[in-house]
């Protein structure tokens, strides 16, 4: 972490106004927007969601981290340019049909979004359609889905199904979670991932894209 | 307070095991005990299963009525796992739950209509869930509306506020708090109920939370809950609060419980 450590601290501290100031001073240093962006947000963003999977830290710093993120993303946004690549790869996620809950959805397309990938967040009672639509057209790495009723898991495999008559299920890798949602499950559905929680979905997402 | 005992889920490890062997000992025990611990519906749950919910469910219903002498509340977001096992069931169950969600209300409306029963009404709106105290509040009350048009008792609805994790917004606690004590206001002789487990998630200590989110909701004037009454501390709030709001006549309940062994002090 290197010369961005302070930054790295106050965002995983989730100190808004140090953040804001470390970003604005590496900046003034002449640091790249891009290098400050990986080696100290993303990689304050690594060990806050590492923290989180081993229950050292909480749900509530978690958001506050990622919330302190966006703040100092706002200096930086501005000064990528057309064509940068600044994302770790493009993820689409959704609760399925049937579903309305958001809450774990939420903090797993925060913490991708806080890693660097480049989040599209279709919502909540997504059609199986609907995905294969947004996957036609966005052309994701990996499409993430969310069920917490045990009723609702089958719109999991339906989906995956759908995505396979539309001929795009190799296009993407999938991953599913949410309270119910078991690694015996995603085996029964061909799902290529399960992630627990909002921590190992990051590590899971970028396991997923170096089998790419 | 009605107490609905919350053991006998799925998805908890040693039930799943033993509903999966068909070790009815192990299963009547847990009902028994929590019967003996103030229980008043035992919450049969077999959600885990999927496909095989439906047989599981009814087994659970057989299994634990077979022991204790008690209604139990048949929970599963499934009609047909709920359907087959209503039938199983003797007495006037509980139903959780139906909510406003259009499937949902549609195919479970001719099941609680099918005999007498009592129903858990979940504020989940028909296309997103409520956040502020209001909308929790509308839901409540288009359901109320609707189940008692169809000839549903107002005294047997019990409305669950929806409770969500103040970890991901620190004004849940009082949204679910705010939406029982306008309910309970709203519509005297409904009742409302909720778990307490939601209430924690994201955060440590999660016991203590539940326990304390408990004593606020009473105090808010819920009506059932579901619990787990085999935690004596949680047990022990919920009777010295009864006792301190005026609902315990002579302090009976209390001085029981603590004659039984059934309070801990500190």
């Amino acid at each position: 972490m290197n010369e961005f450590e302070a930054l790295a601290q106050a965002v995983i501290k989730g100190d808004i106004k140090t953040a804001v100031a470390e970003t604005q001073r590496a900046l003034d240093g002449g640091s790249e927007a891009k290098s400050i962006l990986d080696k100290g947000l993303i990689a304050a963003m690594d060990e806050v969601g590492d923290r989180y999977s081993k229950g050292l830290i909480f749900v509530p710093q978690m958001l506050r981290s990622a919330k302190t993120m966006q703040e100092c993303m706002k200096l930086l946004q501005p000064l990528f340019q057309e064509g940068d690549v600044t994302s770790k790869g493009k993820v689409l996620i959704g609760t399925v049909k049937g579903d309305l809950h958001d809450i774990g959805k939420n903090l797993v397309g925060m913490m991708m979004g806080g890693a660097g990938f480049d989040i599209t967040d279709l919502g909540v009672d997504i059609p199986p359609e609907k995905f294969v639509q947004k996957i036609q057209e966005l052309e994701p790495d990996i499409v993430c889905m969310s069920a917490l009723l045990s009723t609702t898991m089958p719109s999991m495999s339906r989906t995956i199904e759908a995505m396979q008559k539309a001929g795009v299920r190799d296009k993407v890798k999938v991953m599913i979670g949410g309270a119910p949602v078991t690694e015996k499950y995603a085996r029964e559905i061909k799902a290529d991932s399960y992630a627990s929680d909002a921590g190992s979905a990051v590590s899971k997402a970028k396991e997923l894209l170096g089998a790419l | 307070m009605i107490i609905i005992g919350e053991k006998l889920n799925t998805s908890r490890k040693s039930i799943e095991e033993a509903v999966n062997k068909r070790d009815a000992a192990f299963i009547a025990k847990v009902a028994r005990d929590q019967a003996e611990a103030g229980a008043h519906y035992i919450d049969v749950n077999a959600g885990t299963f999927m496909d095989e919910e439906v047989d599981y469910l009814c087994w659970l219903v057989e299994t634990v009525q077979g022991e204790v002498d008690l209604p139990l509340c048949l929970d599963s977001p499934n009609p047909k796992a709920l359907s087959e096992a209503i039938k199983k069931h003797k007495g006037e169950p509980m139903i959780n739950s139906i909510s406003l969600e259009e499937d949902r209300f549609h195919s479970l409306l001719p099941i609680i209509t099918s005999q007498p029963c009592h129903v858990v009404a979940l504020c989940m709106g028909q296309t997103s869930m409520p956040t502020t105290i209001e909308e929790r509040v509308e839901v409540g009350s288009e359901l109320i509306k609707k189940l008692t048009k169809e000839g549903i008792p107002l005294e047997k609805i019990y409305v669950d506020p929806l409770v969500l994790p103040v970890s991901v917004d620190t004004s849940m606690g009082v949204a679910a708090l705010g939406a029982i004590h306008k309910i309970m206001n709203d519509f005297p002789g409904v009742n409302t109920i909720c778990g307490l487990s939601n209430i924690s998630f994201g955060l440590p200590e999660r016991r203590l939370i539940n326990r304390n989110f408990l004593a606020l909701c009473i105090a808010y004037n819920l009506s059932a809950v579901i619990l787990d009454p085999l935690d004596k501390q949680l047990m022990s709030t919920l009777l010295t609060l009864e006792m301190l709001l005026g609902r315990d006549e002579y302090c009976g309940n209390f001085i029981d419980a603590y004659q039984s062994g059934r309070i801990v002090g500190n």
